[in-house]
């Protein structure tokens, strides 16, 4: 039988420390909040983590094709606005079908933009999204000045209570989110979008669509980004126009916990799915283990630095032994 | 076919200068009063400073390559901003010693980031995001909710008010000429600054020619902290008091002040001119749409497009098809 070797894990399943720290985290948080598992507080804590999961499987997306959106907290604002002024508190349900239609087209949209730029213009991703960024949350900030309005209560709830079978609708979407990915990885284009993150001057020599390729990157991030506005819009029922400017920095640390590398064609979307998790559980943990409020942003931010350093100092050790 | 080019700086000046004759004929403006005019340009080149200072660091970082970017420059500031408020409480003497800690504490920050860099390999841009989620939790743990201090006189006369009353030439501005040039001498005359180009450019061929890549990129990040140290000293010194958001929002127009002058982000190529034209032109922007008293929504749109359009105009990467 062959051994183990970490090296080889670490290689081949980039996910593979994602999930050991998923796994650390469940436990932590099993011990402080024993009834974790049961059906309701399973149902509440993952349709808390959803929309931070499909933002960063949307950035993933991004950052495996060798760029980086910091303008997906902005359209999440936009579409949390639009529902929130256009469906209102006493919308119909066909009301909000339609406002979600066009809030998935305003996700599209805005990750056209900055593909266009970014794909055809050329610019650099970091600046360029920093850029649009202003503008999606300045157009989210136009239609909802101050915080207010928001989506009828009944819809809301099809999203926090609805669990088929006992389990939480959240699954479902990240099983659905998955499967299409690991269909995508064995298309044409999936070969395609590691190529062009792993190196995009090459991929150009041997005739990948470069520029189509990293142009739809950013529209499935938009998409995504979208769908993380939905989500968030029917879990907290209001609106407001700042509700994603925080979210955009927590996906791109999800993808890295998640094992997918920033300088691009290396990991995958299944990682960032576990990483998004995971950095949920942390916060469950540091909101139950009752340290001091002046403490939480110190401790919280320390766990994620020692949980990004801890590939690299087992690297560091494992190559001191040999 | 020769390209119409023209230097990034110098483009960036031009704008600030068409931009600044344009504010002219606003009603608020300064319209035909010359004495107003060049008060006000001096009070935009004042403001300018701290943005320009805090976006030195961010210089040679990006120079510096390897998707190098600090994200904890904020924080930094923030942290520097408290230590000194609390420790020269309003007296004269004790001002050096809080410059020394300034600096000392933020070159320490920026040393832990390059470890975390150089040998735990983490991407500077989560590791610095990292970072400056620590040191705010730092910030919180020492504020706990209110400090007390008090600038020292001698630091709001050395920083706010002008040269002589003759000479309407506020102090921030000698020290930011005086400081530009240093940065010059630091980045186009010294053997570091050759070092440093050399590693944005290729760290391979840079390890080749006996450039000590560890070392240099360590030092770069030292160099960074200890600069956003001594933005945050400027700062408060101008300010006069200290909150825990202070330099917060410093961070990402510090790195749009780069990227405006001319800088790219992929490192190797850039000046500190550049930067100092860029922080002006980003202080001007904001600044008109201030007195424009625009509502913040189209604020953000106009910044947004803005920046969109200037590096639109020059911040291009070469095509693939060269």
């Amino acid at each position: 039988m062959k051994r183990f070797s970490w090296d080889e894990m670490m290689n081949r399943y980039p996910a593979f420390f994602a999930i050991i720290l998923l796994v650390v985290a469940l436990i932590i948080n099993f011990i402080l909040q024993p009834n974790m598992f049961a059906r309701d507080t399973l149902n509440s804590n993952m349709r808390v983590f959803l929309p931070m999961i499909l933002l960063a499987a949307g950035q993933a997306i991004v950052i495996l094709g060798g760029g980086i959106d910091i303008s997906v907290g902005g359209i999440v604002s936009i579409v949390n606005t639009i529902l929130a002024t256009q469906v209102g508190l006493n919308g119909s349900p066909e009301k909000m079908w339609t406002f979600v239609l066009v809030s998935l087209g305003a996700g599209i949209l805005a990750g056209a933009i900055n593909g266009f730029f970014i794909a055809f213009l050329r610019l650099q991703p970091i600046i360029t999204t920093y850029a649009t960024s202003f503008l999606y949350v300045g157009f989210a900030l136009f239609i909802l000045p101050n915080p207010g309005g928001g989506i009828p209560a009944e819809i809301a709830n099809v999203y926090r209570n609805t669990t088929p079978l006992g389990l939480p609708l959240a699954f479902y979407v990240i099983a659905v989110v998955l499967l299409i990915w690991m269909y995508i990885r064995s298309t044409r284009f999936g070969n395609y979008l590691y190529a062009v993150g792993g190196n995009a001057e090459a991929a150009y020599e041997t005739a990948v669509p470069v520029t189509w390729v990293l142009f739809s990157t950013y529209v499935v991030s938009g998409f995504m980004a979208a769908l993380a506005g939905i989500a968030i819009t029917m879990l907290s029922g209001s609106g407001n126009a700042e509700i994603g400017v925080p979210m955009t920095l927590t996906s791109i640390t999800a993808v890295v916990i998640g094992g997918t590398a920033l300088s691009g064609g290396i990991g995958g979307v299944a990682g960032p799915v576990v990483g998004a998790i995971t950095l949920g559980i942390i916060q469950n943990i540091i909101s139950f283990s009752r340290i001091d409020t002046w403490w939480e942003t110190f401790v919280k931010a320390s766990i994620i630095v020692v949980a990004l350093a801890a590939p690299g100092v087992i690297n560091l050790l494992r190559r001191k032994k040999v | 076919m020769r390209k119409f080019s023209i230097s990034p700086p110098v483009a960036a000046i031009l704008l600030a200068i068409v931009l600044f004759l344009l504010s002219g004929f606003l009603p608020n403006g300064f319209g035909n009063d010359i004495n107003v005019a060049i008060a006000q340009a001096t009070n935009i080149v004042r403001l300018a400073v701290f943005l320009g200072v805090i976006a030195a660091g961010q210089t040679l970082v990006i120079i510096s390559g390897f998707e190098g970017i600090d994200l904890s420059a904020g924080a930094v500031v923030t942290l520097a901003a408290i230590l000194t408020y609390v420790t020269v409480k309003g007296e004269d003497d004790k001002v050096l010693l809080a410059l020394l800690i300034s600096l000392a504490v933020g070159a320490l920050i920026g040393f832990i980031n390059g470890l975390g860099i150089t040998f735990l390999k983490i991407s500077p841009f989560v590791m610095t995001l990292g970072m400056s989620g620590v040191v705010t939790g730092l910030i919180i743990i020492i504020n706990h909710g209110n400090v007390s201090g008090k600038v020292a006189p001698i630091m709001t006369r050395l920083i706010a008010r002008p040269l002589s009353p003759d000479i309407p030439i506020p102090n921030a501005i000698i020290i930011w000429i005086i400081f530009g040039f240093l940065m010059w001498l630091l980045l186009e005359r010294s053997t570091f600054g050759k070092h440093l180009f050399a590693i944005g450019v290729n760290r391979v061929t840079a390890k080749l020619s006996g450039v000590n890549v560890t070392a240099t990129n360590l030092a770069v990040y030292s160099l960074a902290g200890a600069l956003a140290g001594f933005g945050g000293f400027l700062l408060v010194g101008n300010t006069g008091v200290v909150f825990i958001n202070l330099g917060q929002p410093f961070l990402f127009p510090s790195i749009a002040a780069v990227a405006v002058g001319g800088t790219l982000l992929s490192g190797g190529k850039g000046s500190y001119w550049g930067t100092m034209a860029g922080a002006i032109v980003l202080t001007l922007i904001t600044s008109l749409l201030t007195t424009m008293q625009m509502p913040d929504s189209v604020r953000r749109m106009v910044l947004g497009a803005t920046l969109l359009v200037m590096i639109s105009i020059y911040g291009r990467q070469r095509g693939f098809r060269q």
